[in-house]
């Protein structure tokens, strides 16, 4: 047994490398002028048709031969924390396993090397998948039609409020509804979308139970309403319990309904949000359906339509005529408000989200839903005597949000709780959003933790908390010491910002 | 259900530690109650699953089956494997924005690195951590013209890919915004210059244009600078990069454009990866995320996303976008290809690529009834034909080649339907241009 004084200090290295925790240099530092990892030949001499624009210098990137790559990019990834390596269990990002066979699926010849634009005759399967997603999508919201082609969560917010407006515009009161309500809570993106459009915003005022009740929404119904913009469950983690009675007020006073869909995980499979009387919602694949997140995206975004706003789809619309499906790519004799993007959307993503339903099938996804749900209120039960609930000690959807009231006097921010639970060797809950709890921490397990995961990360937050408020401050604001950095200068990044590696900079 | 750890007695005992009788209780606020028997298939097996959505690949005609000529917009080039093998560690594949930059290094240094990447090869001061696509990032590029020239009317060139004309055409009309748009231009014959005035934010110039024609940029910029709105340069062959001098080196102000070419698949038209570069002056006005060096506590060298007072969740209603993602695992293939391939290597394919399209040219000259359009281009070009081009498409992809793009697909009612777009990249064969050539004198 080799007696060593726990607070002995490793010496420094040579390399700056500890063991397994390795330095790796900019590519910029490694990399050379001649070197490649592709093998290609010259061309024979021929005769350029480039109009006298050919590039004068040479493009100044450096290459490594293919061991070098590996090795550079191996490196960097284990700098990296993954739903892979344990729980993710950040607020509204869903962050549920990935199974592998999405990936295989998605990388078969027929769907992953199919040009978006070669004849519709030679891509029907393609299009089933696309037709088979649409029933799932349809089947599991109870809505009318779906734009497929939006590329993830806030450009299908785009693509729900466009419909919306031109719904408007074809009612002839462009000039009169310009209004979007939202409430305090909502993700960032709602407003952002809906001034990108021109639209201006109406804050609904947070009930003191954290839910948007339908009293606070009545009086601000007025003419100039073109929509509201909710999340459901809410990013609280509630449900919004009023949701069907606002959604008649909105549409008695001539407005639709725009849900986010961020959090369709605690109710796929279990509730329809076309029964709330939802208008447009945007689903994200990369959240309740499990396509990688890929280290922020790829993303998808498809939106489901209600009847009022259906007619409006943008292109491109899957057809089943009798020859079979066609993607009809224009709006030509439709009222649907034109194109959000080049070609259809995430096809990627489509097939790995089908391979996700497929597996779980109507079942498997209530079970998900049930399974998420079950594992944020575990979680809250668990951690309620300790920590505080701006809303009061009531159930959860799939995620359970926490203020700092707890900390108060402690000395230890939401912040310095989060980088001290990297220490103990897990990714922290969203901290500080939304915006309605002082310091929030919102924490999603998903139906993907096993029991004894959910219990080690409960026992180590209860232990963190009770270290915490007991005057250990100091170690808190000094954490993390054990991640490939310590915290960073953000500030100085934004004052001074280095965006690239400049030539010749050391 | 296999992805679900929970045992039934895991449930009961949770269930119980939250009071809870029935798991139907904690949905008791849904309306219309907890639905049951959805039309939905009950789960299925991995080899079941397996099975059915390989009978649907197998329905489609993979590119790598057929003499293959198809682009406008999407390029079918060679992707390394060892490009797909990294991208799917589970620590790229499987991580989320790097909102923890402690435990987020991998993601932020390759980031960093694919902006200085994407910087250096469109000739620009900066780039961002990439966009949705080249089609969305040019329409946020008009966006950002708008914003820095407090001016709300954008020029497209009629040689601009349709459906990114169409993508801006749709953002401008939402938003209240003007637009005007040149006729499609398939000899890059447009005199853009005549159409610039001070009523501009920007001009919108693609090169190579939807028709494959190469446009020298200097003298469109010279007038859009004179006029005070910005020369936005368009692509969509990022590989074009490696042998063409830069937008920025012609004054574009803003460079946007798909990279899919370089690292990543087909896939049907997405997932790719846009890519947008600026000056550094416009550096708060670029939408999207930006990922910059600093030091951590200990003075050692670390990134983090930055400038995020630009953004949606920190500016709400005033963010310069409402884009909270970008394309990390395209990036990231994307520059991982780049790094393979280094500066050296992407010329070398650049001109295998043009090479291959000038034999190709040269064979399709000798075809009757066949006639090439372009004076310049660089992998791909226009051709026209002495017949409808979607039917000619349609019958030769009945026997089996993927002939190219008849320009009617993206352009319908245009009068241009005997018009073809063919593109050629380094993994066209002798062989392929031999049996286009033979399967086209067939049907002509």
């Amino acid at each position: 047994m080799l007696d060593q004084p726990k607070t002995m200090e490793a010496p420094a290295t040579f390399t700056g490398n500890r063991g397994l925790e390795l330095e790796e240099p900019l590519l910029f530092d490694i990399g050379r002028d001649d070197a490649t990892g592709v093998d290609i030949e010259e061309p024979a001499p021929f005769a350029s048709c480039l109009g006298g624009l050919e590039r004068a210098a040479r493009v100044a990137l450096p290459g490594l031969s293919e061991p070098e790559t590996l090795r550079h990019y191996v490196r960097l990834s284990r700098k990296n924390y993954s739903i892979d390596g344990g729980i993710y269990p950040l607020g509204s990002c869903t962050m549920k396993h990935n199974p592998r066979l999405n990936e295989k699926i998605a990388r078969l010849g027929g769907f992953a090397d199919i040009h978006p634009l070669q004849p519709q005759s030679t891509v029907q399967g393609a299009l089933e998948v696309m037709e088979q997603l649409t029933h799932w999508l349809l089947t599991l919201t109870n809505m009318e039609a779906l734009a497929l082609s939006p590329k993830a969560g806030a450009h299908g917010e785009s693509c729900g409020l466009m419909a919306i407006k031109s719904a408007i515009a074809a009612r002839g009161e462009s000039a009169t509804r310009k209004t979007v309500l939202v409430p305090q809570s909502a993700h960032g993106t709602n407003p952002a979308s809906a001034a990108l459009l021109g639209f201006e915003l109406r804050a609904i005022p947070a009930g003191a139970d954290g839910i948007v009740h339908a009293e606070a929404v009545e009086p601000l119904l007025c003419p100039d309403v073109a929509a509201i913009m909710l999340t459901n469950p809410n990013t609280c983690g509630l449900f919004e319990r009023d949701i069907a009675k606002i959604a008649k007020m909105v549409r008695d006073a001539g407005g639709y309904f725009y849900c986010d869909g961020a959090n369709f995980n605690a109710i796929a499979g279990v509730a329809r949000p076309g029964d709330f009387g939802v208008d447009a919602m945007h689903i994200n694949l990369h959240k309740t359906f499990s396509t990688p997140h890929g280290g922020g995206g790829p993303g998808a975004g498809p939106v489901v339509l209600s009847a009022r706003l259906a007619p409006f789809a943008p292109a491109p619309l899957l057809i089943r005529e009798d020859g079979g499906l066609r993607l009809k790519e224009d709006v030509e004799g439709t009222r649907g408000f034109g194109r959000i993007t080049a070609f259809h959307g995430q096809m990627g993503m489509f097939t790995r989200s089908l391979a996700y339903m497929l597996a779980h099938g109507a079942d498997g996804l209530a079970q998900a839903s049930r399974d998420a749900v079950l594992s944020a209120n575990y979680v809250r039960v668990k951690l309620r005597d300790m920590m505080t609930a701006p809303f009061g000690d009531r159930p959860c959807m799939h995620e359970v949000l926490f203020d700092d009231a707890w900390l108060a006097g402690s000395g230890v921010t939401t912040l310095d709780f989060a980088k001290a639970m990297i220490d103990e060797g897990f990714h922290p809950m969203t901290i500080y959003f939304p915006l309605v709890a002082h310091g929030a921490m919102l924490i999603e397990p998903t139906e993907s933790e096993s029991k004894a995961s959910l219990d080690l990360f409960i026992a180590t937050l209860r232990n963190l908390g009770e270290r915490a408020l007991h005057g250990d401050a100091a170690a808190f604001h000094a954490a993390p010491l054990h991640a490939p950095r310590r915290r960073l200068d953000e500030t100085l990044a934004a004052r001074k910002p280095v965006l690239r590696r400049t030539q010749g900079a050391a | 259900m296999r992805y679900h750890p929970l045992s039934n007695a895991d449930r009961d005992e949770m269930r119980r530690a939250i009071s809870v009788a029935d798991i139907a209780e904690l949905f008791a606020d849904m309306p219309g109650g907890v639905v049951q028997d959805l039309d939905l298939p009950r789960g299925k097996s991995e080899i079941e699953v397996e099975r059915h959505l390989a009978k649907l690949a197998s329905k489609n005609l993979a590119a790598s089956q057929a003499p293959f000529f198809v682009g406008a917009g999407a390029y079918r080039h060679h992707v390394p494997a060892s490009v797909d093998h990294l991208i799917q560690r589970s620590e790229f594949l499987t991580s989320y924005t790097p909102y923890q930059p402690e435990i987020s290094q991998g993601t932020l240094q390759y980031l960093f690195e694919f902006q200085t990447q994407v910087a250096t090869l469109t000739g620009m001061e900066i780039a961002n951590a990439s966009m949705y696509d080249g089609s969305t990032g040019c329409a946020e590029a008009m966006l950002m013209a708008h914003r820095i020239t407090k001016r709300r009317k954008a020029l497209l060139s009629g040689g601009l890919h349709p459906q990114y004309a169409e993508v801006a055409r749709t953002v401008a009309r939402l938003a209240g915004d003007d637009i005007a748009a040149l006729a499609p231009d398939v000899t890059a014959a447009e005199d853009l210059i005549a159409h610039i005035d001070d009523s501009l934010s920007c001009v919108i110039v693609q090169t190579p244009d939807f028709f494959g024609n190469l446009r020298d940029l200097r003298a469109v910029a010279d007038a859009c600078h004179h006029h005070g709105a910005l020369l936005i340069a368009v692509f969509t062959e990022a590989v074009s990069l490696g042998l063409l001098t830069s937008p920025g080196a012609m004054g574009a102000d803003i460079v946007v454009g798909e990279g899919q070419s370089i690292g990543n698949a087909l896939n049907f038209g997405g997932p790719y990866v846009g890519l947008f570069a600026t000056r550094h002056e416009f550096l708060r006005q670029m939408p999207g995320r930006l990922c910059g060096e600093t030091v951590d506590a200990e003075g050692r060298r670390g990134y983090v996303l930055t400038l995020s007072t630009r953004e949606q969740h920190i500016r709400r209603d005033k963010a310069t976008s409402n884009i909270c993602t970008n394309s990390g695992l395209c990036a990231l293939a994307f520059s991982i290809h780049m790094t393979l391939l280094g500066g050296t290597g992407l010329s070398r394919l650049a001109r295998v690529n043009h090479a291959n399209a000038v034999a190709l040219k040269d064979m399709l000259a000798q075809v009757e009834g066949v006639e090439v359009l372009n004076k310049s281009f660089f992998n791909e070009f226009t051709v026209r034909v002495k017949c409808d081009a979607a039917a000619l498409v349609e019958r030769l992809a009945a026997r089996g080649v993927l002939a190219g793009v008849p320009v009617s697909r993206l352009l319908p009612g245009a009068g241009l339907d005997d018009l073809l777009l063919l593109a050629s990249t380094e993994l066209n064969t002798d062989d392929d241009r031999a049996t286009l050539v033979a399967e086209l004198k067939g049907a002509l």
